[in-house]
């Protein structure tokens, strides 16, 4: 249970986060003169893909319309938020704390559609915003004078690693969360109003602390307009995918590409997902719970072996040495066929993608008789949401959570992003764009055969490896079996390291 | 009055010596002593863990010694190759050129050159690094690439071969640095007597002869500060490295230095571990400057 007593003065709380800004406002500046921000991972977290993936692209339209929807229905929302719907006992008055990245999805959803919700329910109470690209370096400082923000989304190149918030006790169990009754429908847990797995992502050996928000959806992605003008039929298996790869390179377009400068987990993320396909979801599982011999797996090494050959014969070797800004910018040029990554994307390349261009994605092609269906995709939801365990408007930043969950939240996100978000039936009236539609279509069909991937959010070390790894295979200089053993070697050397927190799931 | 000196002095010193127990000896031992420790940088006492970051650095992080194998190379060949840049530069900016009168001048234009020299000292390091980005672009874009293209050549991946990738990062170093040491060896060699130049020019001395038998030995100090100050450089580049490699210090750490390895310790919330590689590359930075100054000790030339 949160901790719902509040010892401080408004007064004494205003002066010391002001204090606080004083003192983070210009080491922040400092900072972020030797930052680097090219990192496309969004989060520590494998499982929040979406957002950071560009700092500049992204939803800068939008908006308009969508949020003055969101104001009306948040009006509308507003006698519902009586004395009796209060779960977290938020005192009315106090302010509220809040640090939000600004990567690919903006702060706008939070201004525009969160906050007038939080508002309309407690008037009095003051919404600190605080918009960031570097996470760490705002809030890291605040974490270490035991001055956490009340909300933090910790997301993009310089978020926080969540296991090492989760191991020191930094956060702040959202189990209230889960089981308070939802917004629209008090007799309903707010657990039973998001999508089935929602609770897991965020979980760190059985406990929630994090809330994963907008659900993602990984594949590869391509032209539809390109595809309808060579009439080339979007591949469904292995040898139809193979037929058309070898069709783009007849027509000197690149057939596949990623990012090798620092994109790499985008591949080993389709090799994963293709020995899942091959060997069934167990074969993650194993390899996210440090099992023995979990990535010398045949199904892995059967996956790294096909992938190296459509390494060899369909990608450009200096793709290794661009990022992932410069590859997906060659796609909208024509120039690339298949490229892999989750549905952010499409927001993502906004700015840059030519009228027509269709954006539209297949699951990881694989042969038939694998263990998981070809339909199988790796689904998450991602771009993570906390409550910082010694936060002073710890109800608060729950209730934030909470409004954030109703289904005005939920859509008013969907339509000012054009990403679906984790609430279940939000986003059933909003219209999202093509690319979105194809992914969304893809998770639909795919059924139960829905896998995920935690182990880089749980060991960044893994993560870096696995990576150096893929870049390795890809572009030649060592095979599947090597690709295995080696990263085989560095999850045991993790797994005997007793400074590592481990995580099971 | 004599007796009224201490206070004064002491007046003098009071602030700037607090301001720099505060902002570096305080910082220094703190470094020290959370090195000791486990800790993720939250507000959790650091637990006490003794040597073990140490030890695991010592016996089980290959990535470290790497960093410690490429600042070894860094050590050798950035000062090296910067020095003989820049004192031939300088040679030919200040006394490469005809003699009028007797006086020593540089070559045609050496006013010119020397502004262009000195211009990426005015940029920004990670400005530089983000310019070699696009020098070293593996594809038809890159600078340099794509005139070999054009061409007809194959294009040269310098940040992609492990082999390629800490030569091309040491070229930007060099190429950074020379314009400042060309400026520092210009004063140097503008401070020769030009009596001396003269009386060897007399004696029937050439370009060699005046550059190996005057201008190096009496700039002697000069390049003995230069040394320094390059071979400390050579334990930073993290701004390069960070900005312009692969995936922090790749491919495969064949480019990472010792701040890039900190870097991605904090990067891990490891406070602890990073705190340990600062206080290593302390002792490698503070080892490397006594024994250049010992080694280097020599009456100084007077003129």
């Amino acid at each position: 249970m949160p901790d719902l007593s509040y010892p401080l003065s408004r007064r004494a709380l205003l002066a010391r986060a002001a204090a606080a800004g004083l003192l983070v406002g210009p080491g922040a500046g400092i900072l972020a003169a030797c930052g680097k921000d090219d990192d496309p991972k969004p989060g520590a977290s494998g499982s929040t893909p979406a957002a950071g993936s560009s700092s500049a692209a992204g939803s800068s339209s939008a908006a308009g319309s969508s949020s003055a929807a969101v104001s009306s229905s948040a009006a509308t929302e507003a006698p519902a938020g009586g004395a009796g719907d209060n779960p977290f006992d938020v005192k009315e008055d106090a302010a509220l704390d809040l640090v939000i990245f600004a990567g690919g999805y903006t702060d706008k959803y939070a201004k525009e559609v969160h906050e007038p919700l939080y508002k309309a329910k407690f008037a009095k109470a003051e919404i600190k915003h605080q918009a960031t690209e570097e996470i760490s370096t705002v809030v890291q400082p605040r974490f270490a004078a035991g001055d956490p923000p009340d909300f933090v989304n910790n997301s993009g190149a310089k978020s926080m690693d969540f296991g090492a918030l989760v191991a020191d006790n930094q956060l702040e169990d959202l189990t209230a969360l889960w089981d308070a009754p939802s917004v629209d429908d008090p007799a309903k847990k707010v657990r039973d109003t998001v999508v089935p797995g929602t609770i897991d992502v965020g979980s760190f050996n059985g406990k929630p602390y994090v809330l994963y928000y907008v659900s993602t959806v990984f594949g590869l992605w391509y032209s539809g307009k390109l595809f309808k003008d060579n009439s080339w039929t979007p591949p469904t298996d292995w040898d139809s995918f193979i037929k058309v790869l070898d069709e783009m390179k007849a027509k000197k377009i690149i057939p596949y590409a990623y990012a090798g400068a620092n994109a790499p987990y985008y591949q080993w993320n389709v090799i994963l997902t293709h020995a899942a396909k091959i060997g069934g979801g167990d074969v993650l599982k194993n390899i996210d719970n440090l099992e023995d011999g979990a990535w010398t797996n045949d199904a892995v090494k059967q996956a790294a072996t096909l992938w190296a050959e459509v390494g060899a014969k369909y990608m450009d070797k200096s793709h290794e040495g661009l990022k992932h800004t410069d590859v997906q910018l060659q796609q909208n040029q024509y120039k690339v066929g298949f490229y892999p990554s989750g549905d952010w994307l499409e927001n993502e390349q906004k700015k840059d993608t030519p009228e027509g261009f269709e954006y539209q994605m297949i699951p990881v092609p694989a042969a038939a008789g694998g263990k998981m269906g070809a339909a199988g995709v790796r689904a998450t939801a991602g771009e993570g949401y906390v409550v910082p365990a010694k936060a002073k408007n710890k109800a608060g930043g729950l209730e934030y959570m909470r409004q954030m969950l109703s289904k005005a939240g939920g859509e008013g996100f969907a339509k000012l992003i054009g990403s679906p978000t984790v609430v279940v039936g939000a986003s059933d009236a909003v219209e999202f764009p093509p690319g979105v539609k194809s992914s969304q279509a893809a998770l639909k069909a795919a059924g139960a055969d829905v896998v995920n991937i935690f182990f880089d959010g749980w060991y960044k070390d893994l993560d870096t490896e696995a990576r150096t790894a893929t870049n390795d295979l890809m572009f030649g200089r060592i095979k599947a079996d090597e690709f295995c053993s080696r990263i085989q070697k560095k999850a045991d050397e993790l797994k005997k390291d007793d400074a590592v927190v481990k995580f099971k799931r | 009055m004599r007796h009224r000196k201490y206070p004064f002095i002491a007046g003098f010193l009071v602030v700037p010596l607090t301001l720099y127990v505060v902002f570096v000896l305080y910082p220094y031992t703190r470094a020290f002593y959370i090195s000791m420790t486990a800790w993720r940088g939250f507000d959790v006492a650091p637990k006490w863990i003794g040597f073990k970051n140490y030890e695991r650095l010592w016996s089980n992080d290959d990535r470290f010694w790497q960093a410690v194998q490429h600042h070894g190379i860094l050590l050798v060949t950035l000062p090296v190759i910067t020095i003989v840049i820049a004192l031939f530069f300088a040679f030919l900016l200040s006394v490469g050129g005809k003699s009028k009168s007797g006086d020593m001048a540089g070559v045609w234009g050496s006013k010119f050159y020397r502004v262009v020299f000195f211009l990426p000292q005015v940029l920004a390091v990670p400005i530089i690094a983000v310019l070699f980005q696009t020098v070293y672009r593996p594809n038809e874009s890159g600078l340099i690439n794509g005139v070999l293209m054009k061409l007809g050549f194959d294009p040269v991946f310098f940040m992609i071969k492990p082999h390629l990738a800490l030569p091309s990062i040491i070229a930007v170093l060099v190429w950074v640095s020379v314009g400042f040491y060309v400026v520092l060896f210009t004063a140097g060699m503008g401070s020769i007597p030009q009596e001396l130049y003269e009386a060897a020019e007399l004696d029937g001395a050439g370009k060699f002869r005046l550059f190996f038998g005057v201008t190096l030995p009496l700039l002697r100090d000069t390049l003995q500060v230069a040394w320094v100050y390059l071979g400390i450089a050579a334990f930073d580049a993290f701004a390069i490295v960070n900005v312009l490699a692969l995936s922090e210090g790749g491919p495969n750490g064949t480019t990472t230095v010792m701040a890039v390895e900190i870097f991605r310790a904090y990067g891990k919330n490891n406070f602890g571990y990073a705190s340990a590689l600062g206080v290593a590359l302390f002792f490698m930075s503070i080892t490397f400057a006594a024994l250049t100054l010992r080694v280097t000790r020599r009456e100084a030339i007077e003129y």
